[in-house]
């Protein structure tokens, strides 16, 4: 229906191209069109905008240039990391277990359970605290029987807790396994220092970042052995094979290079409207409880339970307003299932048809917030009564 | 001509009817919303798991209709909803030898209420469907249920349940028009939608046989009984009474000398009675879960014109209160085919004016408990 106001609370699910990221990319589309392959001087142009798009990178993660694999997306380098490991570590005889959480983004989770079902790995899910931060204790406690690695999302996509990674990596290193780390919600907002966080592998996807769809990378430490999850050509160390995809490498570069620079100012206007959001929620919604980490967590995102509401229905109402949210039980097709996420926390299936995320943005403002507050209350009680209207 | 502003949600299919629905509303200045329900759908059935009212495909058909027309889309998860009401429904009906209409049910409970109450808690106005049939008002105000005037596609009889809390809030923008001018009209307005076929499947049967459908929901039902005929010779042995449905012929398994017809099904002691044609023939029935479309039922017996199923022509009859809650209808001719579970909708002229369930055809003085000499003379 006609809506006066848009606000896009968001952002973890995707973030609008930087217009400064879009000038860095045109001239790759057709001026630099040259496959980066080839021997002739057009191949040879885009191939140093990716090697420089590298370098780039490889200065904020602190690692090697040749420490970077692009790919197409947080997806792809997921099943790289997991798949490459796992299938390299199996051709030489070494252990075939995993281990994960229950927080993982699905890239992580289906890859594993692909793993098990069908390959014969052994999976060991470590389990998380009621705050979704994983226990050092039973961490080491798993790390113990040994394994190929183990992969741990950096920041939660849903409920945006972050983890310890520098400990949890010197535990499984203490065992011999690799630590790989989903960095996606992280990329742009978290410490991406590879060195500081001790991780053999890390994925990052251009667009929670202000960078185009469609492009990701995996830091690969040097030294890690991986199969390629996708063959063909030498492309990528081997690793990738694949026409590379200049301009959006280029955008990638600079997406990343740009939050970098920007970093302080940034993190400090997501926290602002961040918390003005959780104390809102907090104080308007009798039936709002947080989740995640209360301190350790994304400084863009903001999750709750809200307890009794229907969260499919309730991302229905917000959107007639404009207000744009999303929740890990919703979808499209209306055929919610519980959050597996919130199920891993210990929540009850209807708490976990009942998660609200809001996660804000560079354009977020002060405005956007108390606009979304009202529509939020006014859509938690418009759909409080018509369960009572229902249930009569 | 219309009150502008005013809000509509438009259950849209992804078809033709409701995306013209759609867009007529929004030519006349209504500020719309499309929305769909994901019903339940027996999935342990095998085949596409999904209700036959929302498959992938229409539900990226209605979203793209939504976008081309510059509306927002949602669908609800009316699963459960679906399920304790329709879907049980079907189950309990059959475990009463009934052949039961869930459509009317689905309307009743689903789409008229809890759809229509979704739909007002997001401050809509008005539900519209694309229904073939008419609402307007009377003189005093009241509300009134018309046939669609493309009579060939009349949908009024499956809508025979509403009351006028339910028409005051409901749009039907299509039942002005024939089919045809619904198709032109999606050609005007630049609608791509694909003719899709009509289907008489039940809708969560995922494209099975309702009989394989009950067989795992209601095993009970399909115990093996007696076939007799009137006077109560056996001549055969069924596969459960809920294979069957009144005047069917085929599928009995009986060699006779002459033809042989379901006439009556009885889960009491688990008899299907079976005669010849002209055994079929009925002048009366009686009808349970009446609803006046008034609100009000008549003060009198009445003249009208009464449908005993959804593909059926009204017939003349005459119609009696039996009590608060039932109805008599005696049809001026026999008719063939009165099964108990459908709807018997009463007509005068283009007027629905309300119907029942068809709960008996004879012995009259036993059915639903109620007394009535005068009925049983028929």
């Amino acid at each position: 229906m006609r809506t006066s106001r848009q606000v896009y609370l968001d952002h973890s699910a995707s973030t609008p191209v930087d217009p400064r990221v879009i000038d860095a990319m045109l001239p790759y589309f057709g001026d630099v069109y040259g496959n980066p392959s080839s021997a002739h001087r057009f191949g040879s142009r885009a191939e140093s905008a990716i090697e420089d798009a590298r370098i780039k990178i490889a200065g904020i993660l602190n690692c090697q240039p040749g420490e970077v694999v692009f790919t197409s997306c947080g997806t792809e380098s997921d099943n790289l990391a997991l798949r490459g490991a796992a299938w390299a570590a199996r051709g030489k005889g070494q252990p075939s277990r995993l281990l994960t959480t229950p927080i993982e983004h699905s890239a992580v989770t289906a890859t594993i359970n692909q793993l098990d079902e069908l390959m014969g790995f052994e999976t060991r899910i470590v389990p998380v605290d009621k705050h979704g931060a994983v226990d050092a204790e039973q961490f080491a406690e798993a790390c113990q029987a040994g394994g190929a690695l183990a992969s741990i999302i950096y920041a939660s996509n849903e409920v945006g807790t972050i983890q310890d990674l520098p400990l949890l990596s010197e535990l499984a290193h203490a065992r011999g396994l690799l630590l790989h780390t989903d960095a996606v919600q992280a990329g742009g907002q978290l410490d991406l220092d590879v060195e500081r966080l001790g991780v053999d592998m890390l994925s990052l996807s251009a667009h929670k970042f202000y960078g185009p769809k469609g492009v990701g990378l995996l830091y690969v430490k040097d030294g890690v052995e991986l199969l390629p999850s996708q063959s063909g050509g030498s492309h990528e160390q081997g690793l990738r094979a694949g026409t590379h995809n200049t301009a959006f490498i280029v955008g990638m570069a600079k997406a990343l290079e740009l939050a970098h620079a920007e970093q302080d100012q940034r993190l400090n206007h997501f926290c602002e409207m961040r918390d003005g959001l959780i104390q809102g929620v907090l104080q308007r919604l009798p039936c709002a409880e947080l989740n995640g980490h209360p301190l350790r967590r994304l400084p863009s995102h903001a999750s709750f339970v809200l307890h009794g509401i229907d969260a499919n229905a309730l991302m229905m109402h917000l959107d007639m307003h404009g207000v744009a949210a999303s929740s890990g039980s919703a979808c499209k097709t209306g055929n919610p299932e519980p959050s597996d996420i919130l199920l891993g926390l210990g929540y009850s299936e209807a708490e976990a048809k009942s998660g609200l995320r809001l996660s804000v943005g560079l354009q977020t403002s002060a405005d956007d917030i108390s606009y979304a507050l009202d529509v939020l209350e006014a859509a938690v009680k418009k759909l409080s009564s018509l369960k009572r209207v229902l249930a009569r | 001509m219309s009150e502008t502003n005013a809000r509509v949600v438009v259950a849209m299919s992804g078809g033709v009817d409701s995306s013209v629905a759609a867009a007529l509303l929004i030519e006349r200045g209504y500020d719309v919303a499309g929305m769909m329900m994901r019903l339940w759908s027996d999935e342990a059935m095998g085949g596409p798991a999904h209700n036959r009212c929302c498959t992938p495909q229409q539900m990226s058909d209605a979203r793209r209709v939504a976008d081309r027309l510059g509306i927002p889309f949602y669908v609800l998860d009316s699963k459960d909803v679906f399920r304790s009401t329709v879907v049980q429904y079907f189950i309990d009906q059959h475990r009463e030898g009934f052949t039961p209409n869930p459509c009317l049910q689905c309307n009743r409970h689903i789409r008229f209420d809890w759809l229509l109450n979704n739909a007002l808690a997001l401050d809509a106005d008005y539900l519209a469907t694309g229904h073939y049939a008419r609402i307007d008002q009377d003189s005093s105000g009241k509300f009134r249920l018309r046939s669609g005037l493309d009579s060939g596609k009349d949908q009024s009889y499956v809508l025979s349940v509403m009351g006028q809390s339910q028409l005051a809030r409901t749009m039907f923008p299509i039942g002005e028009f024939a089919k045809q001018e619904v198709r032109a009209l999606a050609k005007k307005f630049g609608l791509n939608v694909a003719g899709k076929k009509d289907s008489q499947d039940l809708c969560f049967l995922g494209g099975k046989d309702y009989r394989e459908f009950l067989r795992r929901h209601a095993p009970d039902l399909m115990q093996p009984g007696p076939i007799l005929r009137k006077n109560g010779e056996q001549v055969g042995q069924h596969q459960g009474l809920s294979n069957y449905t009144i005047g069917q012929r085929r599928g009995l398994g009986l060699s006779y000398d002459v033809p042989l017809y379901v006439l009556e099904m009885n889960p009491a002691d688990n008899s299907l009675v079976v005669g010849a044609g002209e055994e079929l023939g009925r002048h009366d029935l009686l009808a349970n879960s009446v609803n006046w479309v008034s609100g009000k039922s008549p003060a009198g017996p009445l003249r009208a014109a009464v449908k005993i199923r959804y593909q059926a022509r009204a017939q003349p009859a005459t119609v009696t209160l039996r009590g608060a809650h039932h109805i008599h209808v005696r049809f001026d001719r026999s008719q063939r085919d009165i099964a108990p579970g459908q709807a018997a909708v009463i007509y005068d002229g283009d007027l629905c004016l309300g119907g029942g369930v068809i709960c008996q055809f004879e012995d009259l003085e036993q059915a639903c408990g109620l007394p009535g000499s005068e009925l049983a003379s028929g």
